[in-house]
């Protein structure tokens, strides 16, 4: 879609006269990536966008009450869920950028959670949350005398829940990106600063924010592009219940898939394009130069 | 010794109240998966922060499958593990052979290609998952482990090939122009020149596909079905489907299988951090 072709891209008839013995090798090389791609990116996408090229699906999709409400749970996820984990990150990268042995450890033990898998930890997370056995509602009930919250089981909390349950497996990645920008700033400026008598605020207004600003951005823009593919977090912590009320974009087309209704899977997908299509053009442009 | 000033007292006050909700933050579901491990079964359910009777009896049932649910554990253990290792080897090969033609050989459409791979890097997982399903099927690789395999590279190699490709742009041509003066051909030159050079980053590269695939559920769950075909994070989701799950297992199984990843981790971090987050996001 977004693919440019330099000029001297552009081949010309006879092809293997102009080739020299490197560039005929070069193809070679190119050519096991070009195969994955071609049976299963290329195919696959094809095959599915003429899945979802009747009408009717979409008058479908609209009339499915789930759909707008995944939606809208989507939009929630990206606005609220990914400004919070990248406020977080970015404060926290500042955090790991002082240089202490015990901030160091911690760093080490921070990363698990992007380390290890999705399945039992979030599982882990499900049990912690369950009304009558979890821990979190036995600690309530010990402290206070009174049942917590079902967790799980009003949808509002439920989406909370899964929210926090993205950030805790997405936030040591995003914090280790910005760390790195961070450390990447000259300290010379921080010293100069510190001569004039800036406070932390002045330091971060004029000096670690600005230089940080494009990476933020665009890792903020990453981050929304890998959420709507987050099936995991609202999968496996509510199972996009309760009553269909949490599902999200990527959770409700592998419900379609599942139920074997491929062009409403298909269709639902289809729905997100408006909104990827841009990201992915800037990420692309921002990236590929 | 010089005794700290209050100034320095209060900085790292206040560090640490950053530092320890981090750290409880980062360990509690991991914490509560081990606590439930190392719980017996009428232990597990009372919510304790250590069970009164530490045991390994959890790790005993599921070694030796002595559940239900545990019937296949090794095996769906053995088919993590293999697919996993093919993972890490097609995407290598894959993506050692691309960076090279299209950084080195500058391969004519070279650059029309990374443009495909970043393209692909940026489709949301889950929506690539519903048309490759169906293609896995037009294929016949339903249930078939190749179907994961392929999956799975499809979607580690234009990530592990932009990271390469950025590693590769950082070597001297003069490399490649003395080794073609001494006679090299371009294969001897991709042996003897580029691979030992680019050893770091086909480390970090490696790991990472590696990891990528062991950690993976969704496509592991739509693409294989059969009990013995199933990796371990898909018996881990089937254990839900029953009522009653036996979730004291459900847990010290899930920390088997976590385990493997975080060793991994920590064996090649020194690689990963330094070669996938130059890659991630080029600032």
């Amino acid at each position: 879609m977004a693919i440019t072709l330099s000029a001297s891209d552009t081949p010309s008839p006879p092809l293997s006269a102009r080739l020299s013995p490197p560039q005929v090798w070069g193809i070679a090389l190119l050519a096991p990536y070009l195969l994955v791609f071609l049976a299963f990116v290329v195919y696959p996408v094809g095959y599915g966008l003429w899945l979802a090229r009747q009408p009717s699906s979409y008058v479908a999709l609209y009339n499915d009450p789930i759909f707008a409400r995944a939606a809208i749970n989507t939009l929630i996820f990206l606005v609220i869920g990914i400004n919070i984990k990248m406020l977080i990150a970015l404060f926290l990268s500042g955090f790991f950028a002082q240089q202490r042995p015990w901030i160091r450890w911690l760093s080490v033990i921070f990363i698990l959670p992007w380390a290890v898998p999705s399945i039992p930890t979030i599982l882990s997370v499900r049990f912690m949350l369950n009304p009558e056995w979890g821990v979190v509602n036995q600690l309530i009930f010990k402290f206070t005398g009174d049942d917590g919250p079902n967790w799980l089981n009003d949808p509002a909390v439920a989406l909370a829940m899964a929210i926090g349950v993205h950030i805790w497996k997405s936030l040591p990645f995003w914090t280790l990106i910005l760390l790195t920008g961070r450390l990447a700033i000259s300290h010379d400026l921080y010293e100069a600063s510190d001569v004039d008598g800036a406070n932390w605020w002045q330091k971060f207004r004029y000096i670690t924010w600005p230089s940080m600003q494009t990476l933020y951005i665009t890792c903020t823009l990453l981050s929304m592009i890998w959420t709507l593919g987050d099936f995991n977090s609202v999968y496996l912590l509510t199972g996009g219940g309760p009553a269909d009320l949490t599902h999200v974009l990527s959770t409700l087309g592998i419900r379609y898939l599942r139920l074997d209704q491929l062009s409403l899977a298909m269709a639902s997908i289809v729905c997100a394009m408006p909104f990827v299509l841009p990201l992915v053009y800037f990420m692309m442009k921002r990236l590929s130069r | 010794m010089k005794l700290p000033t209050l100034r320095e007292v209060g900085t790292e006050a206040k560090l640490l109240l950053i530092g320890i909700p981090v750290f409880i933050w980062t360990m509690i579901p991991i914490y509560h998966m081990f606590v439930f491990a190392i719980s017996p079964k009428e232990d597990a359910f009372t919510g304790k922060l250590w069970p009164t009777h530490p045991t390994l009896h959890n790790f005993s049932i599921v070694f030796n499958q002595q559940h239900y649910f545990l019937r296949d554990f090794w095996i769906q253990f053995w088919n993590s593990t293999v697919i996993a290792l093919a993972v890490g080897a097609l995407t290598l090969f894959v993506a050692t052979a691309a960076a090279f033609s299209i950084s080195r050989l500058r391969v004519p459409g070279g650059r029309a290609v990374m443009n495909m791979a970043l393209f692909t890097y940026f489709i949301p997982a889950a929506f690539l998952a519903v048309p490759m399903y169906r293609t896995m099927g037009t294929y016949g690789l339903l249930n078939n482990h190749w179907s994961l395999i392929l999956a799975m590279v499809t979607i580690a190699a234009p990530y592990a090939i932009w990271v390469l490709k950025q590693a590769s742009d950082k070597l001297p041509v003069e490399l490649d122009e003395a080794a073609t003066m001494d006679g090299a051909t371009t294969l001897q030159l991709f042996r003897l020149v580029y691979v030992p050079l680019m050893m770091p980053s086909l480390v970090a590269v490696g790991t990472y596909a590696i990891l990528l695939a062991w950690n993976e559920y969704l496509y592991a769950f739509l693409l294989l079905s059969k009990d013995t075909d199933i990796t371990l994070p898909v018996a881990l989701g089937n254990f839900l489907a029953a009522d009653d799950s036996p979730w004291e297992l459900l847990m010290t199984t899930g920390f088997i299988y976590a385990l493997p990843p975080a060793a991994v981790y920590y064996a090649f971090k020194r690689y990963m951090v330094g070669g996938l987050t130059a890659g991630a996001v080029k600032s």
